[in-house]
């Protein structure tokens, strides 16, 4: 298993060389986008976060688990994920800072921490989507889009949990 | 919009909340400790993700995303019959659809929208079952490697980031299916119009 990286990193080098492609550009070239991500993400994060962590201190993020306890357990999702699914169709910052904070608050191997990482790797960004592909094309009657994109939102959600069950039952 | 009602609703309901259970102090605590969090989440994801980025764009580079999206062709041309028979079109749906998969989100973009330029042409402001089908193809990810949530576990303290693969791969499965479905099922019950 510690294998696993050291071996995927020479695979792609070497599959990189024998295809003819420049692997030290390139891996550089992607490590600067990954920068970018993190530059354009830091903002968001800084505003989000602490909003995030007042909700928790104040104990209303767990009155408002409380309350929908029962809508979260017909679905099978842990009720302390409600914060991400919440956030997930209408911002991806948003998204990435509650299932961050959910990560680190219950550990990056628990149940919660590792719904709300399938959750946040498994679903995308509904809303902005939507609006980037109609504006783009000029589209103004969407018809069933948002619908059918919601429903897909709201199967992953609740198959991420059981799907976190399923894998890791312990 | 959306974000700005959302963050000034979550930061007056911490403190009406906080005033109610006497935890005014932590709640001011929180605020600066939430704020000095995201600059070590941050760097902590730093390496990880700027990694995995350099490796997926070598891959890119290799020509994976080429010979992926050769093999999608056929699937999206099931998927996409009318938008299938313009070869420039399908070329942009294929490289959309490989670039989703392998994480590499900012190359996607581009290129689905390429695609749905061509599809909305000429349809005079109405979306197609195609096109509603191409949204809803991208609002529900498919990816084989989510770095940014492997970066985000390892930055946590997680030695084994990936083991979440099965299941994101699985949960992305079952909602892309339902997302077609449903575009299906919705079409038929508002009436056709394309």
């Amino acid at each position: 298993m510690s294998l696993l990286l050291p071996l995927l990193l020479s695979g792609v080098g070497l599959c990189g060389l024998w295809r003819r492609a420049d692997v030290y550009a390139s891996l550089t070239r992607g490590a600067e986008e990954g920068f970018r991500v993190l530059y354009r993400i830091l903002p968001a994060l800084v505003t989000l976060l602490p909003a995030i962590a007042m909700l928790r201190a104040s104990g209303a993020m767990e009155a408002f688990s409380r309350w929908c306890a029962p809508l979260w357990a017909a679905c099978g999702i842990p009720p302390e994920v409600a914060p991400l699914i919440l956030v997930r169709p209408v911002s991806g910052s948003g998204a990435f800072a509650a299932a961050g904070e959910l990560i680190r608050a219950y550990g990056p191997d628990s149940l919660i921490g590792r719904t709300a990482a399938v959750m946040l790797g498994s679903t995308e960004t509904t809303f902005y989507t939507v609006a980037v592909y109609f504006g783009a094309a000029g589209v103004r009657r969407t018809r069933h889009a948002i619908p059918a994109a919601l429903v897909a939102d709201i199967t992953g959600f609740a198959v991420a949990a059981l799907s976190v069950r399923l894998f890791f039952p312990d | 919009m959306a974000l700005s009602v959302i963050w000034t609703g979550m930061v007056t309901c911490a403190w009406i909340f906080g005033l109610f259970s006497g935890r005014t102090d932590a709640v001011a605590a929180a605020a600066l400790d939430g704020a000095a969090e995201a600059v070590r989440l941050c760097l902590s994801m730093a390496g990880a993700l700027m990694l995995w980025n350099g490796v997926m764009e070598l891959l890119r580079a290799a020509g994976a995303a080429a010979g992926l999206s050769r093999c999608f062709r056929p699937v999206l041309r099931f998927l996409f019959p009318e938008a299938g028979r313009d070869p420039e079109t399908l070329s942009a749906l294929s490289a959309n659809v490989t670039a989703n998969l392998l994480g590499l989100g900012n190359a996607a973009t581009p290129l689905g929208i390429r695609a749905a330029e061509r599809m909305a042409r000429g349809r005079d402001g109405i979306a197609s079952d195609e096109l509603c089908r191409l949204v809803v193809l991208n609002t529900a990810s498919i990816q084989l490697f989510p770095a940014t949530v492997a970066s985000l576990r390892s930055a946590a303290g997680c030695r084994t980031p990936l083991d979440i693969l099965p299941a994101v791969w699985l949960t992305s499965a079952v909602s892309v299916t339902a997302g077609l479905c449903a575009e299906r099922l919705f079409s038929r019950a508002g009436g056709r119009t394309t």
